[in-house]
């Protein structure tokens, strides 16, 4: 298992990648976080830290640990996830109305969090088992990998947490679309699923359907979602090009910018540091992602390509859709910013994802 | 991997620049192009900036005795983000401060929104026993707070209320004037009296404060700060004592006292009944309340005193007696027989005496007010002569008063009625004109620098009611003697016509005897105004039976001392029944008592200084 080579093949930049982030991540939390419970180091940056570490753990465990292994663990796993999910509506802890947590000894995580790499290695290995020489597939061959996705997505649905069950949709259509679909099965599909909203709206409940309509037009309420979108605004432009300088973003500061550790970090820093530090973020993530494509263009199998595809889809996903909701050219959704944002249980996540893709690219050379 | 794949992923990596390539161009276009709007929409969110009214200046008397001063108003408040059991605390609020829960629930849904830490003004200025029970049980009233603000006080409510007038909102076309900088909407400014008149020098300058404060609205630091500056305090020519002793006259009255140094103009007293309270006005009012202020038939807010114009009565026969000796149509020792009537044409005038005076000299029908010999007299003069003389004394002019409001009155002359009217003038008119009927009409500060006019040497001065305006050491403005206007007439008349005015006061049978003050030489003229015309007096003599309002209106105008005054008084009783020597004549007598008396043993009393 430990081969001379993994070592040689070992990929350096997507740590330096990773590194860049993590820690611009870690000091704007510190921003975002100092002065709120009284003086010294926030507690949110303290744990955000532990969860780094801990996140850097699973990350070297996972580059490790062959990801072929993981090809035949890729239906177990779906499994236990979705079992998890099925647990967090009976006994998760419920807060503000949703019930997304787990606690398990002390520590408190989203099962919804690994569910998404869970559905992204069971789709991986579908695609990879199936279908090994064609160039796309029909619509009655996709549905087993539809299911794979329906049943998460329902169960996450209910808890409910709209955000990570949307996510989840694009990202697992993301690779369907990668697998290869007649287009007259996409429209087929999509005509089906417009089919279906008037009897899906009749079931729904009504603070469900608030949540949907607020979701559609964050306008009808303006000092929710309207309020947080607006002031968000106003942070980002007021940093103009250089910022206001580090701590000293009044909007932060002062609590005009609303969740500022979870989904708006973003704006804290780029009221911080302006058009040139946003940019340079966004720079580390274009990389990010680019050199996620790559590995999966490198990868020896289809299963390491899928799992490439689908783990930088959720990245790049997950990144365009909060920096498109806190510039405003999206509506407010709740997805935090990947890897940037306070929460653990992305935070770990996100990082086994990027140990698997790791894993993929450093067995690029090696024969199975 | 299959070229399939290849060409997927080059697809993809497209997509992805693409998709970055947006995000970063909304950036640009959120903090490039539009970046200093949105830094100005983070200042206007981060800075709050608070109002520093300043303090109005305080008004004395001569004296320097306190009339109007600021204290401080209690207000309370509620801010909605401390308050952590609505109910219980509308309960509260209602049982200590008798406040309608429902005005409460409306106040704090209108004003919250986002800055909750902001306070909700509940109730303004709470009295004592209010606030002490809000302050004992204040542990028990989570997000309740009394703010403190200043507000203007009138120490001695309706005590010269009418020269010190009120206060209200600063109205739209006022705002538009220009003339009162620093007000803004909601400003309140001097509506009437000196409050108005010198507003600018009372107002002071505003001051400001740009806070820092959270999402919350809780003030945080202040960033900058400039402090109001209080408005100069002005002292008034007003003696209290003989104001108060005024009002006192006028108790239950209607009408006005105007008394005033005839030496320099100043006003020492002004009253007009009925009076209202400037407290009123601060506190709010309902608007039925105000219109019976401002419409009633009362007429509380008119300062009678500058603006109320009422016809002379006898009180005229002082300028008909000046143009007569002037004229050379009075020779003093002629004798006029006076048989209580007067005939012109088919009309016939009446002497107020029935009996008729018998035979009158200059001397005697002055001294009993003799209507018969005026009435020949006012014949051979001729209305614009009497209206000439008239002027010169000042009156149917304003006399230049420095407080607003007032009017000029009327004396007619014969190309004012034809203008008027278009009707040539009548030679009956002048015969009730010359007993200051007809069309004459006066004020009571014209009537009383007419007898000061007539006993200070023939001058007519600017009346005052203002000494000084300052702050501290410093005076911005002191009020100077200023000279209007000189009697052009010869020293022997005006002592001819001194001497026939003490005899109203100090000989036997003359009309103003009431108004004797011992050790003093009182000099004075009496008068009784009617309402109404002679003949619809006449079908109802007796008293009783004529309608309050129809009634003759009393006047008495004084100087004393006479050899060298120190006061000049009008005084005018509306509809009192009973001439001017029974109703007015002693008030006039008491206020000239007092402030003689008070004048002797009082040394201070020029001083300027302020407690």
């Amino acid at each position: 298992m430990f081969d001379r080579r993994l070592v040689q093949n070992f990929d350096w930049i997507l740590l330096l990648l990773l590194c860049i982030i993590a820690a611009l991540s870690l000091v704007n939390l510190y921003s975002a976080t100092h002065g709120l419970d009284g003086s010294g180091v926030p507690r949110v940056f303290i744990r955000q830290l532990y969860w780094y570490l801990i996140g850097f753990g699973v990350l070297l465990m996972m580059t490790l640990f062959d990801y072929h292994r993981l090809e035949q663990l890729a239906y177990p796993v779906y499994f236990i996830s979705l079992a998890l999910l099925v647990l967090v509506l009976m006994i998760g802890a419920v807060t503000s109305g949703s019930q997304r947590w787990l606690l398990i000894g002390g520590v408190s995580f989203q099962p919804s969090e690994p569910a998404k790499l869970a559905v992204i290695a069971a789709l991986a290995k579908y695609f990879s088992e199936h279908g090994e020489h064609r160039e796309s597939y029909r619509l009655r061959e996709l549905w087993k990998p539809f299911l794979l996705i329906a049943v998460p997505c329902a169960l996450i649905l209910e808890e409910p947490d709209l955000g990570t069950a949307l996510l989840l949709v694009i990202v697992s259509f993301s690779m369907v679309l990668f697998a290869g679909i007649r287009w007259q099965s996409v429209a087929l599909l999509v005509a089906g699923v417009m089919s279906a909203v008037p009897f899906v709206w009749s079931t729904l409940k009504s603070y469900q359907k608030t949540r949907i309509l607020s979701f559609l037009r964050p306008d009808m309420d303006p000092l929710g979602a309207g309020y947080h979108i607006n002031q968000s605004k106003i942070a980002i432009g007021s940093g103009q090009l250089w910022g206001k300088g580090y701590m000293e973003g009044t909007q932060t500061r002062l609590h005009f910018l609303p969740e500022q550790h979870t989904d708006f970090a973003f704006s804290v820093l780029a009221e911080e540091w302006g058009f040139a530090g946003s940019v340079f973020l966004l720079a580390a993530y274009l990389l990010l992602v680019i050199w996620g494509i790559n590995i999966a263009r490198n990868s020896r199998d289809r299963f390491g390509t899928f799992m490439a595809v689908g783990i930088v889809a959720v990245v790049f996903w997950e990144l365009f859709i909060n920096v498109g909701m806190v510039t405003g050219l999206l509506p407010v959704v709740g997805i935090p910013l990947v890897l940037f944002s306070y929460g653990g249980s992305s935070v770990v996540t996100t990082l086994a994802g990027i140990g698997i893709l790791m894993s993929v690219s450093m067995r690029r050379f090696m024969f199975q | 991997m299959s070229d399939l794949f290849h060409v997927r992923l080059r697809h993809v990596t497209w997509v992805v620049f693409l998709a970055f390539a947006l995000l970063a161009f909304r950036l640009w276009f959120l903090q490039i192009v539009h970046g200093p709007e949105y830094r100005v929409k983070s200042e206007n969110n981060r800075i709050h900036l608070r109002d520093i009214p300043p303090f109005r200046g305080m008004i004395f008397d001569r004296n320097g005795y306190l009339l109007v001063d600021n204290r401080p108003s209690y207000n309370l408040s509620l801010i909605p983000e401390d308050i952590r059991d609505p109910e219980p605390l509308l309960e509260q609020l209602q049982k200590l401060a008798g406040i309608d829960p429902e005005a409460v629930r409306s106040k704090i849904n209108i004003a919250s929104g986002g800055r909750s830490f902001r306070p909700v003004l509940i109730e303004h200025d709470l009295s004592r026993e209010t606030l002490a029970a809000v302050e004992t049980n204040r542990f028990n009233l989570p997000g309740v707070v009394i703010q403190v603000s200043p507000q203007r006080h009138y120490i001695r409510g309706k005590l010269a209320s009418h020269v010190i007038g009120y206060l209200g909102e600063i109205s739209e076309s006022q705002l538009k004037s220009g003339h009162y900088p620093g007000s803004r909407l909601g400003s309140l400014v001097g509506k009437s009296g000196v409050e108005a008149r010198w507003q600018g020098y009372l107002h002071g300058t505003r001051g400001g404060e740009q806070v820092e404060v959270d999402a919350a609205g809780r003030r945080l630091k202040v960033l900058s700060q400039k402090q109001s500056v209080s408005g100069m305090n002005l002292s008034l020519t007003l003696d209290m004592d003989l104001q108060v002793l005024a009002e006192k006259e006028l108790e239950d009255k209607k009408g006005a006292i105007i008394a005033i140094d005839p030496g320099n103009g100043e006003i020492l007293a002004m009253a007009s009944a009925p009076a209202f309270d400037p407290n009123v006005f601060i506190r709010g009012i309902d608007s039925n309340t105000w219109q019976e202020m401002v419409s009633g038939g009362d007429h509380i807010l008119q300062n009678r005193a500058v603006s109320g114009l009422y016809p002379p009565g006898s009180i005229f026969k002082i300028a008909v007696a000046l143009a007569g000796l002037e004229e050379g149509i009075i020779n003093p020792s002629e004798e006029v027989f006076c048989g209580g009537r007067y005939k012109l044409g088919s009309h016939t005038f009446r002497c107020w005496r029935r009996q008729g005076h018998g035979n009158m000299d200059f001397h005697r029908a002055m001294r009993e007010s003799c209507d018969v010999y005026f009435y020949r007299l006012g014949r051979r003069l001729g209305v614009d002569s009497i209206a000439r003389y008239s002027k010169m004394l000042g009156l149917g002019n304003k006399s230049g008063l420095d407080l607003g409001g007032e009017r000029p009155g009327l004396v007619p002359t014969r190309e004012w009625k034809l203008k008027r009217f278009g009707v040539a003038w009548q030679p009956g008119e002048t015969i009730s004109t010359s007993i200051g009927q007809s069309f004459v009409q006066v004020t009571p500060i014209q009537a009383a620098r007419m007898i000061a006019a007539v006993f200070n040497g023939g001058v007519l001065h600017q009346p005052k009611v203002v000494r000084w305006a300052g702050k501290g050491e410093r005076t911005e403005y002191r009020s100077e003697p200023t000279v209007v206007s000189r009697l052009d007439v010869t020293p022997e008349n005006l002592l001819r016509l001194q001497r026939s005015l003490i005899a109203v006061v100090n000989e036997p049978r003359g009309t103003g005897r009431r108004a004797q003050v011992t050790g003093v030489t009182v000099a004075g003229k009496t008068g009784t105004a009617q309402v109404i015309g002679l003949d619809a007096e006449k079908a109802s003599r007796k008293e009783g039976d004529v309608p309050e309002r129809f009634r003759d209106h009393a006047w008495f105008v004084a100087v004393a001392p006479a050899e060298n005054p120190s006061v000049a008084i009008a005084v005018l009783i509306e509809n009192a029944g009973h001439g001017g020597g029974r109703e007015a004549a002693p008030i006039a007598g008491e206020l000239i008592r007092a402030y003689l008396g008070k004048e002797k043993n009082d040394i201070f009393t020029d001083t300027d200084t302020v407690p």
